[in-house]
């Protein structure tokens, strides 16, 4: 173990902060100790541990991907820590927050006391947030939902996680589900019991475990029979995190008539505008239509990370399932971002629906990659895809690379792409009504956006809304 | 009505504007008081857009040389939004689309930001809806209009109806109207100019720019500027235009080299 780390981790803390935490952290690099390390700490069952060292042991055999429209430094996968016991660093008063990150709150009309929170200064006095997560927690379990961490799920019911887990993203599927799957620390486990319409949206904000799930999430979401829920994953405050990788893995399974929405707003760090630093967003997030009659929808924001690698997608197995995909991809400065999705069609007269919006401004660079398959069963099968790309200035660019793979002539597939530029005239126009042109470019890419801003709830909507208009202030002049 | 009393709205001098390194404007000279209509005709290529965009700022359209000012405010040191603001319109020749943004929001935004330019209230959308309303009836125009995407597939006729509702809600001092009337069918044309004399008031003015005299039978003008190579070559009253449609442009061009 390195010594640095364990005085560091073993330093009381220094604004009064008495800690308890052993040398709880994972030498660097990754072997098989590691994992060994990891399943121990956190008490695992041999199941679990047998998962990740087979994961981690397809890792091996395996390259990482080349074909992504993005351009990075060499990972160095040894010199990661694996796994770190959490660190509580908060600091003591709003004093000590950074003033960007305070405007910007400011910007995004992000409540008092929220702010706070997000900026990780020490609320307890303020805001409890335990209080908030009981009430919410008692109020799920009285319809039988079960949503924790999934440590606690492995530990509360083992039989639940261990029949899906894996099963829509196998070990093995890419090289970065296989790392998530060899060394994912923690994320968010939800079960939702047959026939149970889930009361209210879950929000990964309110998950009991308060502790930081590091970076390489796992997400399990299971729709019994005939249940549906809506999930909803990030916020439009900035997130900063000294990680720079993630790969995160999301599974979705939805069985006969269940229904599964889940969205996400992503404003993760995205470097400066020299393109220094920034959050490499390796996710792989896929549901699976398993029963009949059954329905996953993504909606996604795309804003932050320098890079973003990401396809959620659906696998549509059971008849008449419906796969949907609602995507506003926004890339300034530097980012750089591969996303889409991919439908695949196995069952009949299964549909889905494929809105994607890209937006680029600065230098940065923009992809769509969708597919979209349909099996040689899948008889009256039906997809309509929708990509649009705009830019913002002349140095950027934007990219749609669709693939179409029809294995049943039944089958009707659509796909519909255009790409406009916001024009010195449409400003000009603007302008000409008094309309000033940071309100005119928010205006425009709000209109752009339009369609997939109204899959998203309410409030995610606004403040969506008003994260485009921040995000591309400046760019515009 | 000729108001040389009346105070001036408009004052240009000398003005030189320049698109993509081309000089197009070559010495304008143009006073436009309250109270007053006028016209600016000229064959196509002769400048009349180039004048109406120019002043209201297009940001590829450079002057040169020449002043103006309106109402006392040099306009060359006021950003586009600024000019429009102080209530310079311009009724645009191809106004520009904006697909998935509604008309209402639209219009409620650009009527709130000027008037509170002006020191006004603004409306919030139930109050707004309740005005806008009143102003489309004036334009014979269907509510449909609202719920739809700024100008994203209108007709050409609906285009420039939408341009005088936007008119019609601001309220400007000066409005410049670039080639309203093309693009018209009779019917559009006398609901267009009806609803633009409604609006006339003496304490604001219209410069139509236009090709045709068709349109100054409906809106009467108090004066007819011919514009031809960048300069204005001839100025006379309304019985101008109807010779000019008499004689053509032709006949001007060898007065002028006359």
């Amino acid at each position: 173990m390195s010594s640095v780390l364990e005085h560091l981790v073993n330093q009381p803390y220094q604004h009064g902060f008495v800690t308890d935490i052993e040398s709880d952290t994972a030498p660097k690099g990754l072997n098989e100790d590691t994992i060994r390390f990891i399943s121990v700490k956190k008490s695992e069952p041999e199941w679990l541990l047998e998962f990740r060292l087979k994961a981690y042991r397809h890792w091996l055999t395996m390259q990482e991907p080349k074909w992504p429209n993005v351009r990075y430094p060499k990972i160095d996968f040894q010199d990661i820590i694996y796994y770190s016991a959490p660190k509580p660093k908060k600091l003591a008063s709003m004093d000590e927050v950074d003033p960007e990150l305070l405007r910007t709150f400011e910007k995004l009309g992000v409540p008092m006391n929220e702010r706070a929170k997000l900026a990780g200064v020490a609320v307890d006095v303020i805001f409890d947030s335990v209080s908030v997560a009981t009430t919410y927690k008692q109020k799920l379990a009285e319809v039988g939902i079960i949503f924790c961490s999934i440590s606690e799920a492995v530990r509360e019911h083992p039989e639940l996680v261990r029949k899906y887990l894996g099963t829509v993203v196998p070990t093995g599927d890419n090289y970065y589900a296989a790392l998530n799957s060899a060394v994912f620390t923690d994320g968010s486990f939800c079960h939702i019991p047959k026939g149970v319409k889930c009361p209210m949206e879950l929000s990964t904000y309110f998950r009991i475990n308060t502790e930081s799930s590091g970076q390489f999430e796992r997400t399990l979401i299971v729709a019994e029979e005939g249940a549906s829920v809506s999930y909803l994953e990030g916020c439009t405050a900035p997130k900063f995190d000294s990680n720079q990788l993630h790969a995160a893995v999301v599974e979705l399974v939805a069985l006969d008539d269940a229904e599964i929405k889940y969205s996400t707003v992503q404003n993760w760090y995205a470097g400066d505008e020299n393109g220094v630093g920034g959050i490499y967003n390796f996710v792989t997030k896929r549901g699976l239509c398993k029963g009949v009659n059954s329905k996953i929808s993504w909606t996604q924001v795309e804003t932050g990370s320098a890079i973003t690698w990401k396809y959620p997608s659906c696998v549509l197995l059971g008849e008449n399932s419906i796969g949907e995909f609602y995507s506003v991809a926004l890339t300034n400065h530097h980012q750089q971002a591969d996303t889409g999705t991919k439908m695949v069609h196995i069952g009949s007269n299964t549909r889905s629906r494929i809105i994607s919006k890209g937006i680029s401004a600065g230098q940065s660079n923009n992809s769509y990659r969708g597919l979209v398959k349909i099996g040689a069963r899948a008889e009256g099968a039906r997809n309509f895809s929708q990509c649009d790309s705009m830019l913002i200035g002349a140095k950027c660019g934007a990219n749609t690379f669709p693939y179409i793979q029809v294995h049943n002539n039944s089958a009707k597939v659509e796909h519909e792409a255009t790409t406009s530029k916001i024009g010195e005239d449409q400003l000009f126009y603007l302008a000409q009504r008094g309309i000033g042109a940071e309100e005119a470019v928010s205006m425009i890419i709000n209109g752009f956006c339009r369609d997939v801003f109204q899959q998203l709830p309410m409030e995610f909507a606004v403040e969506a809304t008003k994260l485009l208009g921040l995000k591309l202030e400046g760019s515009v002049g | 009505m000729t108001r040389p009393d009346s105070r001036i709205l408009l004052e240009v001098k000398g003005l030189h504007t320049n698109v993509a390194g081309v000089e197009i404007l070559k010495g304008i000279d143009l006073t436009v008081r309250a109270g007053e209509v006028h016209a600016i005709m000229g064959p196509n290529g002769s400048g009349k857009s180039t004048f109406a965009k120019a002043l209201a700022g297009h940001p590829g359209y450079k002057v040169t040389a020449g002043t103006a000012t309106f109402e006392g405010r040099n306009i060359f040191e006021m950003a586009p939004e600024d000019r429009a603001r102080a209530g310079l319109f311009l009724g645009f020749q191809y106004p520009v689309e904006i697909p998935g943004v509604s008309n209402t929001a639209f219009l409620r935004l650009a009527y709130n930001t000027v008037q509170g330019a002006r020191g006004k209230d603004e409306l919030d959308p139930l109050e707004f809806d309740d005005y806008v309303r009143e102003k489309m009836k004036l334009l014979d125009m269907d509510v449909g209009f609202l719920d739809r995407s700024v100008n994203d597939g209108f007709s050409g006729g609906e285009k420039k109806r939408n341009e005088i509702l936007q008119m019609a809600l601001l309220e400007p001092r000066l409005a410049i109207l670039d080639e309203t009337d093309s693009g018209l069918d009779i019917d559009a044309l006398r609901v267009v100019s009806g609803g633009v004399n409604r609006l006339l008031t003496p304490d604001n003015a219209v410069v139509l720019v236009t090709h045709y005299q068709r349109l100054l039978n409906y809106i009467v003008p108090d004066y007819v500027h011919v514009m031809e190579g960048g300069r204005i070559v001839k100025t006379g009253g309304k019985e101008l235009a109807v010779e000019l449609e008499a004689r053509g442009y032709d006949w001007i061009k060898g007065k002028a080299a006359a």
